[in-house]
């Protein structure tokens, strides 16, 4: 064992940006404030927005619309690509539309809930707040979200709550969301207001006096690595649901910004809090290079069963009713199959455990529409889920008409990040962390369609506002050149680390060792975590992270178009950032949302909470390859949501 | 807007359109007057004398056909320019072709482009044969139409060039009607099945209309 | 399964390429096309050859971004995207042809991978509603026939992978700027702009050096989203109404 384990405790970190006073008025308190850029100086700023997704585009978008000069970057060919494009399900909003009993304050409240009580309160009531402004916003853009007859918005229940207040676009809301964000953003190009480079991905931070001035990035095409200075740096990268291999996220989804960040000093919150998606189609084969999402919108008509006898390998439909246990409906039932993912996902666990899956291997369950056919008819089935059974069908050439779909818990979204004060600011003065790249909103565990949510209030309402109160307050920086030896030293590390990639020509390739580590992780870190199985871990990541760079092989050169060289180097990064979140885990020793401690749960094996010891937010400094890291605490505070053990029963 | 129209690939395509639709106006109408052969000499080339007096005293002799075969020329014209600034442009964006290549969409699309060569050096022919007599077969008489007709289609040759245009002429309505529906914004989801069907309607009556008059010659029906 | 594949390999935008022959062995017929090419990448790794350039990201049929021509048909046999392509869809011994999206619009950058930033320039002359944050009514001030939502969101839904100027025998981009031109221009909230973006729009294309079209159809069958070839004519309408009204102002 490394000492690695042995952290020491730092002292505790906290916001100094919340406001205070009655929640429902900080958001409007922190805005007054805030310090404004004159708007004739704002075109003197330049921005740096790395990512393109809801977050980024819409952040990116909406500072050039206020008149800064934006550079921004993605990996993907086009801005259009970014991952949030693959959410399917919906996104939230407190408009009761419904009339079913809505607000602000429900939403809050379920959504602090939700997250098991490990976000912020005053963050989560903001989110409220601007999530109705967001389908304002959405809509004037032509957004096509899915209407009723009358001509008005339709809306849905979504995963873990009791309202509708779910607004989506058929089974591809994250799509048409990106593509509203996109859409502005490209308008700001054409301006000339943002600078756009796609096909360019960020490998470093440059902080220059303790702040944030730019990046090193990478021309995917040339090879060439260059320097982009300015007065922030925002990051909108994404989570780092990938250290896990297989995971719902693209393929080409990295940590790379997020790490090399925190390398430069950004404190990195709650690593361990992932979320693991109960109703993605099961892994084929060895081959799988990753896995596939169905909307958690199916819980809403779908019935989850396993059959009652382990070992049972009857198809389906041999097998008799009272032979099948919807265990979601049994344990609750109130909630029934529309429980938390964190819930739904680990029961399905369970009940693979127990030897009762299904499908090649054991591990599925069935999601089965037969009753909602017999219900509400074929066609009203196909109008509502059509696509998603088409998609379905396409990937395991079974028809959901038919048979029942075989679904198992997927990784799928990553609630840590970097740690943001209430400006949603890091530790890195200048350097801003907003979406899935941030610690974020959600807690300990995201509830369904909040996460579309979360990063479009990050990006069009909230960094806009705050962003111009660090500018406000620190205008008179020298323009940084290419020539800083602190600009210099950070090319040079770029570049010889991937150098060093280029010259080991070992005898594995990057994917080898990708999934290597995400199988550990898999298996340590993943849905029930235990103080020994992640002591392994730990003791296994720096032997992968040494054979590593014994053995890798990078084939060609770093001046070209080189795919194996960016997967190596996000390799890297992740061989790294599985340690801590390994670490985190460990020192986590709850259970809470999305980390499911087996030494902490109630007897009937419910996650058990300890609010005693662990409500905080673990941010932890780096200190230096494989050391051991210093944590640092933010208490979290419940003044309106007291926090109770969540029960879904 | 005429400059606007010119720039535009879409603006080229409407400008095919409606000449195309022009120049499918009058082969109604030619193709009308073509029948008439078969009701003799004496109809016909009354017809055709006709033809140059239309809207006496209005308008002086052979005005009419005059402003006609001047609306037909720029249409012609028109259309061929456009085809041939369209054709250049989509054979320059798309100078490599699949290795793994196979035939692609229906007959009629793909033969519009050789379609149109074809009928338009048959215009040429047709106009150099009928209309001045200079590459006339028999001895051409000014003024008799119908003889002259009648001596094109008692050659081998006039018959193949004749039945070939005008089956490119059906296959090349039979796309071009259809497609400049499209163009002209006029096709929806619940027009598509009735304009396919007035496209083939069209094709078919035209390339039988016309190549009635060959067929009477060869069959001596018309002599 | 063993499969022979010829696939197009160009070092870089300025090189020559060619087809290269290549064989795999071990497929399953569960892998998609896009996980064979991986085990394909990872020998050639291994024996130290460059593994071939292709793009990729989500693998859900979502992104855009996989774009291969498979036996000369875009994103292969099935009407989807070349990543929710399977195996099943061949038989043990084929032999597969796999090339890049071919258009000038559209240069190889390196093996598989082409530049469609053309795309993105379309978008930036007019596929949006200016519509700036904060300055939004209240989402139902007003309401959208469900018909012309639906309609919307048809066309909403193209993922801009450039399938159908890959499969249009004149590389044009009609498909994919009129599913933009309708999608924003048939609601209420892109009616201001309607005329400006269609003929805005149009134009880049056409500066792109996109072909133009023969209503061949070829674009609406490639199309992994049933993007309709009648998308096509609702452009070419709201071009000819732009163009009148422009022409009386």
């Amino acid at each position: 064992m490394t000492d690695y384990v042995n952290y020491s405790t730092g002292a505790p970190v906290t916001d100094v940006k919340a406001p205070d006073g009655p929640i429902n008025e900080r958001w409007d308190k922190r805005r007054f404030e805030a310090k404004l850029v004159n708007p004739a100086n704002r075109r003197k700023h330049t921005v740096i927005v790395v990512g393109t997704g809801l977050a980024g585009g819409s952040a990116g978008a909406t500072l050039a619309e206020q008149g800064y000069h934006v550079v921004q970057f993605c990996y993907q060919d086009s801005p259009r690509r970014a991952h949030s494009i693959a959410a399917q399900g919906g996104i939230n909003a407190a408009k009761n539309y419904r009339n079913d009993g809505d607000s602000v304050h429900r939403l809050f409240y379920d959504t602090v809930k939700g997250g098991d009580f490990r976000a912020r309160e005053s963050n989560v009531h903001r989110l409220a707040q601007i999530s109705v402004e967001i389908i304002d916003q959405c809509v004037a853009q032509g957004v096509p979200f899915a209407r009723e007859y009358g001509g008005l918005l339709d809306t849905r229940s979504f995963g873990g709550v009791q309202v509708s207040r779910t607004f989506y676009a058929r089974g591809q809301t994250g799509q048409q969301l990106l593509l509203g964000a996109y859409q502005a953003l490209s308008r700001q190009i054409a301006a000339g207001n943002v600078d756009m480079h796609p096909r360019t991905e960020m490998l470093d931070l440059i902080v220059i006096d303790g702040r944030a001035r730019g990046i090193v990035a990478r021309d995917l095409i040339t090879g060439r690595v260059d320097t982009y200075f300015a007065d922030a740096v925002v990051l909108a990268s994404g989570g780092y649901g990938n250290v896990f291999y297989l995971s719902t996220n693209a393929m080409n989804s990295n940590a790379t910004a997020v790490w090399r960040a925190h390398r430069r000093g950004a404190y990195f919150a709650n690593p361990c809090f992932t979320q693991i998606h109960p109703t993605c189609i099961p892994r084929t084969g060895d081959h799988q290079s990753k896995l596939t999402l169905m909307s958690e919108s199916l819980r809403n008509d779908g019935r989850i069963w396993v059959p009652k006898a382990k070992g049972d390998t009857r198809p389906a439909d041999r097998i008799p009713e009272d032979e099948r246990d919807y265990y979601l409906e049994r344990i609750y039932p109130s909630f029934g199959n529309l429980v938390p993912r964190d819930i739904a996902s680990r029961a399905a666990k369970n009940v693979c455990d127990e030897g009762r899956g299904v499908g090649p291997g054991g591990q599925g369950v069935y999601l089965d529409f037969a009753d909602a056919v017999k219900r509400m008819g074929r066609k009203a089935v196909e109008a509502k889920y059509g696509n998603l059974f088409d998609m379905y069908q396409r990937i395991t050439d079974e028809d959901p008409y038919e048979v029942p779909m075989r679904i198992y818990p997927a990784v799928h979204y990553t609630m840590g990040g970097l740690w943001v004060d209430y400006d949603l600011q890091t530790t890195v003065p200048g350097l801003f962390a907003i979406g899935e790249a941030n610690f974020s909103d959600h807690g300990a565990n995201r509830l369904g369609a909040s996460a579309l949510m979360q990063g479009l209030a990050d990006g069009y309402f909230v960094l806009p506002a705050t962003i111009n109160d660090y500018l406000a307050r620190n205008p008179h920086q020298e323009a940084v050149t290419a020539g800083h030896p602190v600009v210099q030293e950070v090319l040079t590390e770029t570049e010889d680390r991937l150098n060093l990639l280029l010259s080991v020509d070992g005898d594995r390739t990057p994917d080898s060792f990708h999934r290597e580590l995400g199988e550990l992780m898999w298996e340590f870190c993943g849905m029930a975590r235990t103080d020994a199985g992640l002591r392994k871990a730990l003791e296994r990541i720096p032997q992968i992270r040494e054979e590593f760079w014994r053995r890798i092989k990078v084939p060609g050169t770093g001046e070209e178009f080189n795919q194996s060289l960016e997967k190596a180097n996000r390799v890297v990064d992740y061989l790294e950032l599985a340690e801590l979140m390994c670490l985190d885990a460990l020192h986590r020793a709850e259970s809470c949302g999305g980390h499911f401690r087996e030494e902490s749960q109630t007897p009937d094996g419910e996650a058990a909470r300890r609010d005693d010891e662990f409500a905080y937010a673990a941010a932890w400094e780096f200190t230096g390859t494989g050391d051991a890291p210093v944590l640092h605490k933010e208490d979290l505070v419940f003044e309106y949501v007291h926090p109770t053990q969540r029960s879904y029963a | 807007m005429t400059r606007t129209m010119w720039d535009s690939s879409v603006g080229k395509k409407t400008v095919m359109a409606v000449s195309g639709l022009i120049m499918l106006l009058y082969l109604v109408a030619h193709m009308i007057g073509n029948l008439k052969i078969y009701f003799g000499a004496g109809e016909f080339n009354h017809y055709a004398h006709w033809l140059r007096t239309v809207g006496e005293p209005f308008m002086h002799y052979e005005w009419t056909l005059w402003l006609i075969r001047i609306v037909l020329v720029v249409a012609v014209v028109a259309h061929a320019t456009s085809a041939y600034q369209l054709s250049r442009r989509d054979i320059r964006a798309r100078p490599t072709k699949y290795v793994h290549g196979r035939p692609r969409a229906s007959y009629a699309t793909r033969t519009m482009r050789w379609g149109g060569i074809i009928l338009g050096l048959f215009i040429v022919w047709h106009i150099l044969d009928l209309t001045t007599g200079t590459v006339h077969s028999g001895g051409f008489q000014e003024g008799h139409p119908y003889q002259n007709v009648v001596d094109t289609f008692s050659t081998w040759y006039g018959d193949v060039i004749y039945i070939v245009a005008m089956l490119a002429l059906g296959l090349h309505i039979r796309h071009g009607f259809w497609s400049a529906a499209q163009t002209l914004g006029a096709g929806s989801r619940t027009r598509d099945r009735g304009l396919k069907i007035v496209a083939n309607v069209l094709a078919l009556l035209l390339t039988a209309g016309f190549i009635a008059v060959p067929v009477g010659v060869m069959t001596g029906v018309v002599s | 399964m063993k499969l022979t594949l010829r696939v197009w390999r160009q070092r870089n935008a300025d090189a020559d390429g060619a087809m290269s022959t290549y064989e795999v062995d071990g497929i399953s017929s569960d892998m998609s096309f896009l996980e064979m090419l991986d085990t394909l990448n990872e020998e050639l790794i291994l024996r130290g050859e460059d593994p071939v350039a292709f793009d990729h990201d989500c693998r859900e049929g979502i992104c855009g971004a996989c774009s291969l021509v498979i036996n000369g048909d875009a994103h292969g046999p099935e009407r989807t995207t070349t990543c929710q392509l399977h195996m099943r869809s061949f038989k043990d011994g084929d032999t597969i042809d796999i090339e890049p999206w071919r258009a000038s619009a559209f240069p190889v950058i390196k093996d598989l991978v082409v530049d469609r930033s053309a795309f993105d320039r379309i978008i930036q002359a007019g596929g949006y509603v200016t519509a700036p944050t904060g300055a939004a009514p209240e989402a139902h001030a007003t309401a959208v026939p469900k018909a012309d939502a639906d309609f919307a969101f048809e066309h909403a839904e193209c993922i801009g992978c450039g399938a159908c100027v890959a499969a249009c025998p004149n590389g044009a981009a009609m498909l994919f700027t009129s599913a933009k031109v309708n999608h924003l221009n048939v609601l209420p909230q892109g009616a201001p702009e309607r005329e400006t973006r269609v003929l805005d729009m149009v134009a880049q294309m056409d500066e792109e050096g996109f072909g133009g079209c023969t209503l061949t159809g070829e674009c609406a069958t490639a199309c992994p989203k049933g993007i309709p070839l009648m998308s096509i004519t609702s452009m070419n309408r709201e071009w000819l109404r732009a163009t009148r009204k422009a022409g009386k102002r």
